[in-house]
């Protein structure tokens, strides 16, 4: 339960972490919130022989409005994330995923874009950034780039980030007026979502004008549930449309096998919890 | 002196220790330096089972700060030191040799191998990685009926047999009641059941850690132990040192729940270091050594054949057990399946009864004591087999218990295996516990949701348990070939300022004692609760005892405690009519005070110890001393009871299962703090809980513990639990003047069967009458879809597994 040793700098701007990043090389890990670093850094998973901790990079923290985007910085805390006015208005999705995320403690120190970061398949805010079309904005030596969340996602743990990148903010597209659910499934409170669904959807009267769906741990990646939202715009939205879109749920998908559920009770669990997710989101 | 008026036992006190235990301001092992300390740090074996080829510790040797690596053969080169076993439950049990570290070949993956000495326990970590071990692999021998079958690989090549010891109870032979095998076939009903009790990870909060210091007069370790007195005395015995020149302390210990009873090889490698080294030494493991090498509990195999009349009487019970001792015997391993051979008629009236259990060895983890110890897999097996009878023969399951369980006016009762029950009061608890639980509107509300075809089905499941506690009447102890005996020891020491302190040779790690003990002497001396300091956990003050497990403390240490407190007074009575110049049949003591009868001449319990420490003016012939020891050896067992009852909801879609409400009702005798007796309910409920619903260690086929991390090896938070409704009934122990019988293991040997019967109970309907432990949502749902075909039975896929932390894919930000 002791690291291996490592040097350790606590940059103040994103270019002087950029600069450290660059320098340090193949063998750094930036440190955004430890939730997961320092778990795998104190089994000896991982031994980087340098940290950045993007923790006094106060540029990184925060929530603003830009035209019809919000922009969610990398180090803003699930705490924040979860009380924060405009998320609530424009992104509900986003704060009702990041109330399931771990337990108080972590959420006060998690941070939004290391979660992103981290790209793990079983991580809660994965499936909101993809059901909601977020765009990662990355910063290296060679400048600022901007990736889609479709595209970022690349595998197990794996994004787009070159070694010396830093993702710097996310840009979210307002869903004003959405109704948002994430239906979470997993064996304990602190537990690791054996699947879940992220739901949107925007009514025009009895009907479904739109709807983003995308699934949590049903690949490597997070999962867009297209057949689901293909589904349901133009329907009613009643119990019979719902169940019935829901069963599009696990197309496409490619879980994996654990104790905890093999690709049959998964493929199931995703239909089930899908048509949960919607109707929860459509009474919220 | 102010005497106490109201009487402390019985009183919710706060516990005294909790300050400083919750905040954790205190003493414990690891937190403890000393001048010139070094630190150890354990390499374990990655596989479970190999030849040590070779291994290379010289790259080791040279990393920053290391002083030594050893290897087994450093430690021990004849090959001699063995890890103790104190409970050789029969003549020609098979005992391999535990070395301190393996030598030869690793028998599971988690062994020691090589141990590093270093002058920080960061540089000690950073050269195990340098150490180079050559294994050549030998089969893997894994599963109880694998290792038994006839070609099975040896876990022991030398021992020729993987069976360690086959221990059989048969009430025919012994002339406790008749012939099993005639109950069955003279049956109107048979009931069978295959039941797998899974393996089970001890998870106390405080991780192992043993200190050793070489340089005092005595060798003295400090260990987060649950048993320092046996300790010392079997460190001596295994290392052959003179035991007067060892000292052992357990200072603030962070739980153990039976994982730490043990000798373990790292204390004995403490022992063997410090001495070579002449320096103190430190080893302290991680979470994920206790997960690997410190021992597991459970893990059964449980045959169960029932035989009862069509109008519920129960003719017979037949049980075939295999246990997993893992590979290695702990100190008391194979005999923890045996506690639960007195265990399976439970509280029922069984004229016949068979028990065989054959203990096996296999390349895992070893197997010991874990809350409950054999207890709980006997009240599983016998609280599930009832619902299935009651099932079978169309019987509300509560009406059938009530048929065949000991009435309150048949105490005291000795049962088909021997034992007798002193007291209890069944119908007592059980009436109470149904009209808390609304048992009645609840089976009302199930076959609702069972007509209407709900998606979310109730069920409703029962547990009326006995346990034997209070380990134990040394007589008993010796007919079961174990290795000691039972009884407690305690002394009072009156400080001449009328303070008093109390030393007791049980070894509190988190249970209250300090608290319980000093409500106990409060009463008993009639000296206020603050004045009461309890004294525990070091050989140097506490000489003298057989330390905490199988829920002994109270029943029996607190036992010795009230002795030696009548001792005490009685010592104190002479000083005192010498001093009011009276008879000492004209004293009577109360509140603190002796009182010449029919006046109001009195003195205190602290005058008389300040007159004794002075010594200026005693009776002739008295020592000056009110100084007084006690040590108390029970006749009997003692008998706690209690009737659980569990409503769960059953989502059919999911399989997730959801406590709805969770009602018990126990009876513990007299409750010195309901405090504590609330706390330990709770604790135990939850460890039980978790058994049924979230806990396993999962082994793969090669033998690695896949469930090695809290994020595998599910523990379940106050968020996954119900709100517990407790209450108590109170139905005295006869056989200790306290009335007492103990509560530390009640809850988690009570709650297990009862949460499976109730899910069992919601699913019935489609024809599940069984599912094996831990009930995920992905077995629940199986079962429902497929029915009986493929519910419970061994080797169904593992629950737990879920690793977000891949060491494949360790890139994190």
């Amino acid at each position: 339960m002791i690291p291996a040793p490592f040097d350790y700098v606590a940059p103040s701007t994103v270019d002087d972490a950029v600069r450290a990043l660059a320098d340090a090389g193949e063998d750094a890990k930036v440190l955004a919130g430890g939730q997961s670093l320092l778990p795998v850094l104190r089994v000896r998973l991982a031994a980087p022989t340098k940290i950045i901790d993007l923790g006094k990079v106060a540029e990184l923290r925060g929530v603003r409005e830009e035209g019809d985007h919000l922009v969610i910085g990398s180090m803003t805390t699930h705490y924040d994330v979860q009380r924060d006015p405009l998320i609530a208005e424009h992104a509900a999705l986003l704060a009702r995923a990041t109330d399931t995320v771990a337990d108080p403690q972590v959420r006060h120190r998690g941070t939004f874009g290391g979660s992103i970061a981290h790209a793990d398949p079983a991580g809660d805010l994965l499936a909101p950034a993809l059901a909601l079309d977020c765009e990662m904005v990355i910063r290296g030596m060679d400048g600022q780039r901007t990736v889609a969340a479709a595209d970022f996602f690349e595998d197990f743990f794996t994004t787009s980030l070159a070694p010396d990148e830093i993702l710097v903010e996310v840009r979210v597209p307002k869903h004003t007026g959405w109704h948002a659910h994430y239906e979470k499934f997993n064996r304990v409170a602190q537990a690791w979502s054996m699947v879940a669904v992220a739901a949107t959807v925007r009514t025009d009267g009895d009907t479904i004008a739109e709807a983003r769906v995308a699934l949590t741990n049903m690949s490597s990646v997070p999962v867009r549930a297209r057949g689901v939202e293909e589904a349901l715009v133009g329907q009613p939205a009643t119990a019979e449309s719902i169940r019935a879109a829901a069963e599009h749920a696990a197309e496409g998908t490619n879980p994996t096998v654990d104790g905890n559920a093999d690709v049959e009770y998964r493929q199931h669990l995703a239909r089930v919890l899908t048509g949960r997710a919607i109707s929860a989101a459509m009474a919220g | 002196m102010t005497a106490t008026i109201e009487p402390e036992v019985g009183k919710g006190r706060l516990r005294k220790e909790d300050e400083r235990l919750i905040t954790g301001r205190t003493r414990w092992t690891d937190n403890l330096t000393l001048p010139g300390l070094v630190h150890l740090a354990v390499l374990r074996s990655t596989v479970a089972h190999a030849k040590i080829v070779s291994i290379d510790t010289s790259a080791a040797k040279e990393m920053p700060g290391v002083l030594a690596v050893f290897t087994g053969d450093d430690l021990d080169p004849e090959g001699k030191i063995g890890m103790p076993c104190a409970w050789p439950i029969t003549p020609d049990m098979k005992s391999p040799r535990r070395p301190v570290l393996a030598q030869g070949t690793v028998n599971f993956a988690g062994e020691g191998v090589a141990v590093v000495v270093a002058r920080s326990a960061g540089e000690a970590e950073d050269a195990l990685a340098e150490i180079d071990v050559e294994y050549e692999d030998l089969p893997v021998v894994l599963g109880l009926e694998n290792a038994l079958a006839e070609d099975a690989p040896l876990v022991h090549e030398d021992l020729g047999t993987n069976r360690n010891a086959l221990w059989v109870f048969d009430s025919g032979e012994a002339g406790s009641g008749g012939n099993v095998e005639q109950a069955i076939a003279d049956a109107e009903v048979v009931v069978k059941r295959r039941f797998r009790q899974q393996r089970l990870v001890p998870a106390f909060m405080e991780p192992r850690a043993c200190v050793v210091d070489p340089t005092a007069a005595q060798l003295t370790m400090w260990s987060a132990t649950q048993i320092p007195h046996i300790l010392k005395t079997m460190s001596a015995l295994t290392l052959g040192l003179p035991e007067h020149k060892i000292r052992v302390i357990a200072p603030d210990v962070g739980g153990g729940f039976g994982g730490k009873i043990a000798v373990l090889p790292e204390e004995i490698m403490c022992l063997l270091i410090a001495q070579k080294l002449g320096k103190p030494v430190k080893w302290t493991e991680s979470r994920s050594e206790t997960m690997v090498a410190a021992h597991h509990g459970r893990d059964q195999i449980q045959d169960l054949t029932i035989a009862a009349k069509r109008d519920g009487t129960v003719t017979g019970l037949k049980v075939e057990l295999l246990a997993d001792m893992g590979a290695y015997l702990g100190l008391v391993g194979p005999g923890v399946p045996i506690l639960g051979a007195f265990m399976f008629n439970a509280i029922y009236k069984i004229p016949a009864y068979h028990f065989a259990c054959t203990n096996v060895f296999t390349n895992t983890t070893l197997t010991d004591a874990y809350r409950g110890a054999g207890r709980p897999e006997a009240t599983f097996a016998i609280e599930r087999m009832m619902d299935e009878l009651a099932a079978e023969l169309g019987m509300d399951p509560m009406e059938l218990r009530e048929k065949n369980w000991i009435k309150h006016d048949e105490f005291p009762y000795t049962t088909v295996s021997t034992l007798t029950y002193d007291s209890g009061n069944y119908e007592a608890a059980t009436q109470k516990a149904m009209e808390l639980f609304g048992y009645e509107a609840l089976r009302q509300e199930q076959r609702e949701r069972r007509e209407r075809n709900d998606p979310v089905q109730l069920g409703i499941g029962i547990s009326t348990f006995t346990e034997m506690c209070g380990l134990a009447p040394s007589r008993v102890l010796g007919s079961l070939d174990y290795g000691a005996g039972g009884w407690e020891h305690a002394a009072i020491r009156m400080l001449p300022t009328g303070k008093v302190e109390v030393i007791t040779g049980a070894s509190a790690h988190g249970q209250g004692h300090e608290t319980a003990w000093s409500q106990i002497v409060a009463d008993q001396l009639g000296v206020p609760f603050e004045d009461v300091e309890v004294l525990h956990g070091d050989t140097q003050s506490s000489h003298k005892g057989l330390d905490t497990y199988g829920s002994r403390s109270l029943a029996v240490g607190g036992i010795a405690v009230v002795k030696a407190t009548e001792k005490v007074i009685e010592k104190a009575r002479k000083v005192a009519a010498h001093m009011m110049e009276c008879s000492e049949d004209d004293l009577e003591f109360s509140g603190g005070k002796f009182t010449v009868k029919g006046t109001d001449r009195s003195t205190g319990i602290g005058d008389i110890a300040l007159a004794v420490f002075a010594a200026h003016d005693l009776p002739e012939g008295v020592e000056p001393t009110l100084d007084s020891e006690a040590v108390y050896d029970p006749e009997n067992f003692s008998f706690p009871h209690g009737t659980h009852l569990c409503a769960t909801e059953v989502d059919t879609e999911t399989g997730r299962v959801r406590i709805r409400s969770y009602v018990c009702v126990d009876d513990v005798g007299k409750v010195v703090n309901p405090i504590i007796v609330e706390g330990q309910m709770h604790g135990g409920l939850a460890q039980g809980i978790a058994q049924a619903l979230y806990e396993e260690a999962v082994y793969d086929e090669s033998g690695t513990l896949t469930s090695g991390t809290f994020a595998d090896y599910l523990l379940p938070s106050a968020a996954d639990l119900p709100s517990f409704t407790t209450d108590r009934t109170e139905t005295p122990s006869t056989t200790n003047p306290l009335g007492v019988k103990g509560v530390g293991e009640a809850g988690t040997i009570a709650s297990t069967p009862a949460v499976v019967n109730a899910v069992v109970d919601a699913v019935r309907q489609f024809g599940v009458n069984d599912i094996e432990m831990p009930l995920s949502p992905m077995r629940v749902w199986q079962a429902i879809r497929t029915g009986e075909k493929a519910a419970g039975g061994p080797g169904a896929e593992a629950g737990g597994g879920l690793g977000s932390i891949d060491p494949a894919h360790g890139g994190a930000q």
